[in-house]
């Protein structure tokens, strides 16, 4: 049954707890739901611990949900890995591989031969400003080109929905902001649905048109807020009262139940 | 001119890595200074410490009767090894891949250390005689669990986000296997190779020791026998600078099979 106006991602419920022995239990996730529109960039932002990390993987497939269930085309894909494509936190592009190497590698692993899938990423060598560095080996690259490159191993692989998780965490404040901004940019020429966790209010509200704030854990979805900023987006929106506003809003919305949550 | 700046830029590692070697061959050469006047000042008997020079010039006149027992220990060395990789790879794959056999084999793997090799390796001549084989049991039994444990190690050193970067893909543990876990072990490899190698030339030399037809350990029984001390030890020197040239060996093995690790280390420390 495929609803006419299904999102391309939803999440309904979504609960998990750990088992800590001795009946003890942890609960983590607490009723997340939210959803992606196709061609939607939806922001996840939390307070560190809150989870984040263990919805991705269930939504990657990685980790079983408690309850809850996971939709894609308004079809029920809970567990299913092949929706999905995943970008963690490190680049973890592999040493041994070049990067044409590493950015194929989705496609080798999900059976294309070799040629095909190297000849596909290779296509996208130039829009991610990597021409040039197909032979080249990871070391040789900097943190921005390999953030670059192993995003584009995660969308060569065609996947309905993109799960970014904090992908420019690890770059100094200057790289980020480019790296942001080139997203931004290739976003918009692409249909990509993406799901980004980021702990930097400012990065979900320039590169997001939802964000959701997550609570402490365990997490529950506390606010979902549509940023209705004009597209493509411009680094000098990052200084407008609008923005000041979300920036606002989202504050208020991390901060209001830290207190009582704190040293739980 | 400007060639010549590059020519020197490409030479530069080598030099700093022949640099390495000055401290140890200055001690060394200072070792068998003394080594030699204090048995020329002390008149010490050839036969109870001969001196360097002796040992060189003897060495040097039975050169035959070394090089015809250095080949045999070679080729034992060789053999040995490689029956003890493919145990040590064999079975590091399987404990990889079977929890169930990690728990059977490991106390198992380690309880086969505690075995006297001195008390076995004479044992093996009377069960299988003098000739290569009980030789390549010894060799892979002292060699086989230093190699088995650095792969184990080294699969288990695997990035587990790069494990669950292979999984969203949609990997089997099989490719999981092949397009990481490998990759991941193979420094840790080279290391246990090196421990094993090193190994593997005084397990040959002890195996003949007790019993063989030709080879290094046994010319040293027979030459201790007949008080030659002399060409003992320059039996002794073979050795040791045979098992050095293994050694160097996998350090060129290593760059051959895993050039992208030595280049990321350098490029770190760079």
């Amino acid at each position: 049954m495929v609803e006419a106006t299904a999102p391309k991602i939803e999440l309904r419920g979504i609960r998990k707890s750990f088992q800590l022995g001795r009946g003890q239990v942890r609960p983590v996730l607490d009723d997340i739901a939210f959803s992606a529109q196709p061609g939607e960039f939806v922001a996840v932002i939390g307070p560190s611990g809150c989870g984040k990390s263990t919805m991705f993987n269930i939504m990657a497939g990685l980790e079983t949900a408690s309850s809850g269930e996971i939709l894609v085309d308004g079809v029920v894909v809970t567990g299913q890995r092949e929706h999905f494509a995943y970008m963690p936190q490190k680049d973890l592009l592999f040493p041994w591989r070049s990067i044409l190497e590493n950015t194929s590698l989705g496609l080798e692993v999900a059976g294309q031969s070799k040629k095909t899938a190297r000849a596909r990423a290779a296509s996208l060598f130039a829009a991610f400003g990597l021409s040039g560095f197909e032979h080249a080996h990871p070391f040789e690259l900097s943190g921005g080109m390999r953030q670059r490159a192993a995003l584009l191993r995660t969308v060569v692989q065609d996947r309905d929905v993109l799960l970014l998780d904090e992908p420019f965490g690890a770059l100094d404040s200057i790289t980020r902001t480019d790296m942001q901004s080139w997203l931004q940019g290739v976003w918009s020429q692409n249909a990509w649905t993406a799901v980004l966790i980021t702990h930097d209010i400012r990065e979900a509200i320039y590169l997001a048109d939802r964000v959701v704030v997550l609570s402490a854990r365990p997490a529950s979805v506390r606010l979902d807020l549509t940023i209705d900023l004009p597209r493509p987006r411009e680094l000098s929106m990052t200084t407008s009262a609008e923005f000041a506003g979300y920036e606002r809003t989202l504050l208020a919305a991390l901060h209001e139940e830290t207190p009582t949550h704190r040293g739980a | 001119m400007k060639n010549n700046v590059t020519v020197k830029w490409a030479l530069a590692p080598r030099i700093v890595a022949l640099s390495a070697l000055v401290p140890p061959a200055v001690i060394l050469v200072a070792l068998v200074i003394v080594w030699q006047l204090a048995v020329t000042v002390g008149e010490v008997q050839p036969a109870i410490l001969p001196s360097p020079l002796r040992i060189l010039q003897q060495g040097w006149g039975a050169r035959a009767a070394i090089w015809e027992n250095t080949l045999p220990t070679l080729q034992e060395t060789f053999l040995g090894f490689a029956v003890s990789l493919t145990v040590a790879w064999t079975l590091a794959i399987l404990i990889d891949f079977s929890p169930w056999l990690r728990r059977a084999l490991m106390p198992l793997l380690v309880a086969s250390q505690t075995i006297p090799i001195i008390a076995i390796a004479p044992l093996m001549v009377i069960w299988f005689g003098f000739g290569m084989f009980p030789k390549i049991i010894v060799i892979a039994l002292v060699t086989f669990f230093p190699v088995t444990v650095g792969l184990i190690d080294g699969f288990n050193r695997t990035d587990r986000d790069a494990i669950n970067l292979l999984r969203s893909m949609g990997a089997n543990r099989w490719k999981q296997f092949v397009y990481v876990r490998l990759p991941s072990a193979l420094p840790s490899f080279f290391t246990a190779l090196r421990i094993g190698i090193a190994y593997a030339v005084t397990g040959a030399i002890f195996a003949e020791y007790v019993g063989a037809e030709r080879g290094l350990g046994i010319y040293m029984a027979m030459m201790k026998n007949s008080f030659r001390t002399d060409l003992v030890l320059a039996a002794v020197a073979v050795t040791a600078v045979v098992s050095v040239c293994l050694f160097l060996l996998t350090y060129a093995a290593e760059r051959a099979i895993v050039p992208w690790h030595s280049k990321e280390r350098r490029s770190r420390h760079g």
